[in-house]
């Protein structure tokens, strides 16, 4: 008999509460980056990076964080080939069937997704570790704020930024819910509830980041 | 009345044995009534064959009234055709337009490997259902049916998974070929009865672990097996297998 961690329902399970922890720790990003609206030369939001490089809890934190990013990400892979293998001839003739749209694309959302984080991690987490050199125009490895604003000045980068938000929106939209589907959350009175709020979170949080470069660029 | 009668030509998919290599053959059929099943469609055209001395082409059916789950047909993409809540032997031929080119695909899953044509193994399932998909009672004496009550939601509730004639239409239709909605309907109508709640427990945690060795895909909630059942189960049964699932392996 399989074990929960393996069985098609673990998997799920996994890459679901993997998932809803991202979820979270995206509201937390998002909290920070907004600081930059403030338009206070940076003040805030330098706090902010302060804060969250150099506290402790959320040094732990970060453990988790790169865990659940694994975690997902491996899971997805995993379920994404074996579902593959599980219709080894297709159909001649595409489905038609009345489906949620964006459930059908996560894998293409989830590499969308995946390259950002790459690009992300290139343009400021190396920066911090020392890994890739500080740019021009940011006064040491912890200046996030200058980091930010060249890039966002740059309108084809802002632009590539706000397409990689879009990707995260269709990817949200379905994440949110099914995770709830996964996790055996499905009520008469609760589950329009969750839908509500997983559309809104995938349209508000998507929205949120990529309002910044946009101000950056035609505002500030 | 005198209704117009449909020319179609159909593209069916025609394979020797489990071992052959299949391919689309095309044919025409003539003067089709829009008022006859599909499958009388399909007999037509078999006659038609038989005739020429050609072999027919084999599909599975029995009851032809919906009740049976036999019938199966992936047709112009969609399992039982386009029409909803309905199997394929209730599909009216006046869901088509004179003229229409149909594709007939076999189901397409690891799991339900062809047999030949358009028939396939669906053995999987009955190899599931015998994981557990079912409550052991000792013979004995009919007891009286309102001996032990029962919550008529929950009694309903039951009654609605326990409609599942287990077509396949649902792995059929998932993108990943996931049995997770056929799985789901049979754990259901017993887990929400007191009945199956004696056996509940080790009942789910066997049959998912059987349909996961018989290589059926993992459920992404995409909805098209709830979309495309022909007795219209709803996927709140996945989640309740889920919760389940989850209760019994984490309790
Ligand atoms: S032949 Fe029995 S359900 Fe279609």
């Amino acid at each position: 008999m399989s074990n929960l961690v393996n069985s098609s329902i673990g998997k799920k399970l996994m890459m679901g509460l993997a998932g809803l922890f991202l979820c979270a720790f995206l509201l937390v990003h998002l909290g920070i980056n907004l600081l930059i609206l403030l338009n206070d030369g940076g003040e805030a939001y330098r706090m902010g990076v302060e804060f969250m490089t150099t506290n402790i809890l959320i040094k732990i934190m970060e453990i988790f964080l790169f865990g659940g990013f694994l975690l997902h990400i491996v899971y997805a892979i995993y379920v994404q080939v074996q579902n593959w293998f599980a219709r080894p001839i297709r159909y001649a003739k595409t489905n038609h069937s009345q489906t949620s749209f964006f459930s059908k694309y996560m894998i293409h959302t989830g590499v969308i997704i995946g390259i950002f984080l790459v690009l992300h991690f290139i343009n400021f987490y190396f920066v911090k570790l020392g890994i890739v050199a500080v740019p021009e125009g940011a006064e040491g490895k912890h200046d996030f704020y200058n980091m930010v604003l060249n890039l966002f000045k740059n309108p084809v980068y802002s632009w590539i930024y706000v397409v990689f938000m879009i990707g995260l929106a269709f990817h949200l939209n379905h994440a949110f819910q099914s995770a709830f589907q996964t996790l055996g959350w499905n009520h008469k009175k609760y589950t329009p509830i969750i839908n509500f709020v997983g559309t809104a979170y995938s349209i508000v949080v998507p929205a949120g980041f990529a309002i910044i470069p946009i101000y950056v660029l035609y505002i500030m | 009345m005198e209704s117009k009668g449909l020319n179609l030509t159909l593209k069916i998919w025609r394979q020797e044995n489990a071992k052959a290599k299949g391919k689309f053959v095309t044919y025409e059929v003539k003067n089709i009534s829009p008022d006859c099943s599909f499958l009388e469609m399909l007999d037509q055209l078999n006659e038609t064959l038989v005739e020429k001395f050609e072999m027919p082409v084999c599909f599975d059916h029995d009851c032809r009234e919906g009740i049976c789950g036999m019938c199966s047909l992936y047709i112009n993409g969609r399992p039982h055709g386009n029409d909803s809540g309905v199997t394929t032997c209730q599909l009216h031929m006046r869901k088509f337009k004179d003229g229409d080119t149909i594709y007939i695909e076999p189901w397409r899953a690891k799991a339900f490997p062809v047999i030949r044509d358009l028939v396939v193994d669906r053995s999987a399932f009955d190899k599931i259902i015998q994981a557990g998909g079912y409550v052991s009672v000792n013979t004995g004496g009919v007891p009286d049916a309102n001996a032990i009550a029962i919550r008529k939601e929950n009694a309903d509730l039951a009654m609605d998974a326990a409609q599942c004639i287990g077509c396949g239409a649902c792995v059929a239709a998932c993108k990943n070929a996931s049995a997770m909605l056929f799985v789901s309907a049979k754990v259901s109508h017993l887990a929400l009865l007191p009945q199956g709640k004696i056996e509940a427990k080790e009942r789910v945690e066997a049959m998912v672990s059987r349909m996961d060795e018989l290589g059926f895909g993992n459920c992404s909630n995409t909805g098209a097996c709830e979309a495309e059942c022909p007795k219209e189960i709803k996927i709140t049964n996945i989640a309740r297998l889920n919760r389940e699932y989850i209760c019994s392996k984490l309790g």
